[in-house]
């Protein structure tokens, strides 16, 4: 095994063009796992910590631009103000020493149907920034997973890191796991609302990928286009409808951590909740809920 | 290959390190520092959990070329030559300590959580604990011993 460390993003491209089979290395909080247990044994580790500009976030244009090595420590302390769905997300990834570590960048790189920083990049609308010698390109992040734990990075290619835009409405992230800590999702979502404008979903650990809910997007933002400025109480049935929606839009399967007819209720759950959590906010946000 | 980094102040060469080798086997077996316990090696358990540049990490997932040039402080280096860190005096006066696996991992853990929250809530010590598993099931004794450190205030801590 050979163990590569740039320190500069160049050097790290020309490392993956010249060893495709490296396996990218960031908190290690994935991949150490692997490699402790014996499951990975690539002939090369491409550690990516030592590269400063990939632990940099910066507004770029309309949207912000946060490199691959930015911690969810950071992303809770630096950027739960515009990016309020995958900063909550991060606050229940593993524990302190989990987030010290581990990035978005790597959650990405995993690309695990559970992985928590998938939702709410999801429900933001967010682009994967994919980087080769050959040069760069943009994901969206719906395009980027092509399966459980797989995704559409060439071989030569590394996460540079991921674009969002900032948060212009109410944004939850809701997981359901067997303790509040230390856990992997059951099943988890995230809800951003752009008033306005439309509605983001994240749907995690119900399916073979991260999975947006298209219907129940488009449904929600067609309720809404008459109550952004009214707001006025959601009925009843609207929200019920939008859970429906949310909970079909997934493809769960029974494993050890529950049953595909419980991550459909527990969708139905949480999407009901956030809704309802959102709603208030925006309704807080202007002359009060009716 | 070669793995050069700083250990409680003292400059340390690792050799022969293997590619692929943890931060956490570096130091118990090339160093000889166990304090470090080594139990889940997946961030499950907390009993690894040392210092890397200010911050504290399982290092069970720090690969050993990931620490080339960094500063690390282990559970040996908290104390004052005899002279305990006042966490390390909370858990013995509280009792807090059953087996004894954990406890070094949860030392640094209390160490940095009192650092940077000196008067912390309850919520903010179970949260800041979460990663730390102790099989005894002794949390009463230990969340006592995390009070008690607080209540004596910073005097001393490193």
């Amino acid at each position: 095994m050979r163990f590569l460390r740039p320190h500069t993003w160049a050097e790290a491209l020309g490392a993956k063009a010249e060893f495709p089979d490296a396996l990218p290395l960031m908190g290690g909080t994935d991949v150490m796992v692997d490699v402790n247990f014996g499951r990975a044994r690539p002939n090369a580790l491409l550690d990516l910590t030592a590269i400063p500009e990939l632990r940099t976030w910066a507004p770029d244009g309309d949207a912000l631009r946060v490199g691959a090595g930015v911690t969810y420590a950071r992303l809770v302390s630096e950027l739960a103000d515009r990016l309020p769905a995958l900063a909550a997300a991060s606050r229940t990834v593993g524990s302190p020493q989990i987030r010290n570590r581990g990035t978005a960048g790597g959650n990405l790189g995993s690309a695990s149907p559970a992985g928590d920083a998938h939702p709410p990049l999801l429900a933001g609308g967010a682009e994967v920034e994919l980087e080769s010698v050959r040069g760069a390109r943009r994901v969206a992040v719906e395009e980027f997973f092509a399966g459980p734990k797989r995704s559409v990075l060439e071989p030569d290619e590394l996460i540079a890191g991921f674009r969002a835009r900032p948060a212009t409405g109410p944004q939850y992230f809701a997981k359901v796991g067997t303790r509040n800590a230390m856990v992997i999702a059951v099943c988890s979502f995230a809800l951003a609302l752009r008033p306005g404008e439309g509605v983001g979903t994240g749907i995690g650990s119900a399916g073979p990928t991260p999975l947006r809910a298209y219907a129940a997007e488009e449904f929600l933002a067609g309720e809404l286009a008459d109550r952004w400025e009214k707001r006025d109480a959601l009925p009843g049935p609207v929200i019920g409808e939008f859970a429906e929606l949310v909970a079909g839009a997934a493809r769960p399967i029974d494993d050890v951590r529950g049953t595909a007819d419980y991550r459909a209720h527990v969708l139905r759950v949480l999407a009901r909740r956030t809704l309802t959590w959102a709603w208030a906010d925006h309704c807080e946000g202007g002359a009060g809920c009716a | 290959m070669r793995v050069e980094l700083t250990v409680n102040g003292e400059p340390q060469v690792a050799d022969d390190v293997w590619e692929g080798e943890s931060l956490l086997y570096v130091l118990r077996e090339r160093l000889g520092l166990p304090g470090a316990k080594n139990a889940c090696e997946q961030g499950e358990c907390g009993s690894c959990t040392v210092y890397l540049d200010g911050t504290v990490v399982c290092a069970c997932l720090v690969a050993a070329g990931q620490a080339e040039g960094a500063e690390v402080v282990t559970v040996e280096g908290l104390a004052d030559g005899d002279a305990l860190d006042p966490v390390q005096r909370a858990f013995l006066d509280a009792g807090a300590v059953q087996c004894g696996f954990c406890t070094p991992g949860l030392v640094v853990a209390v160490h940095d959580l009192l650092a940077r929250t000196p008067d912390p809530a309850e919520a903010d010590v179970r949260e800041a604990l979460a990663g730390n598993l102790c099989r005894c099931t002794g949390y009463e004794h230990i969340l006592a011993a995390v009070r008690l450190a607080a209540e004596r205030g910073g005097e001393g801590r490193s």
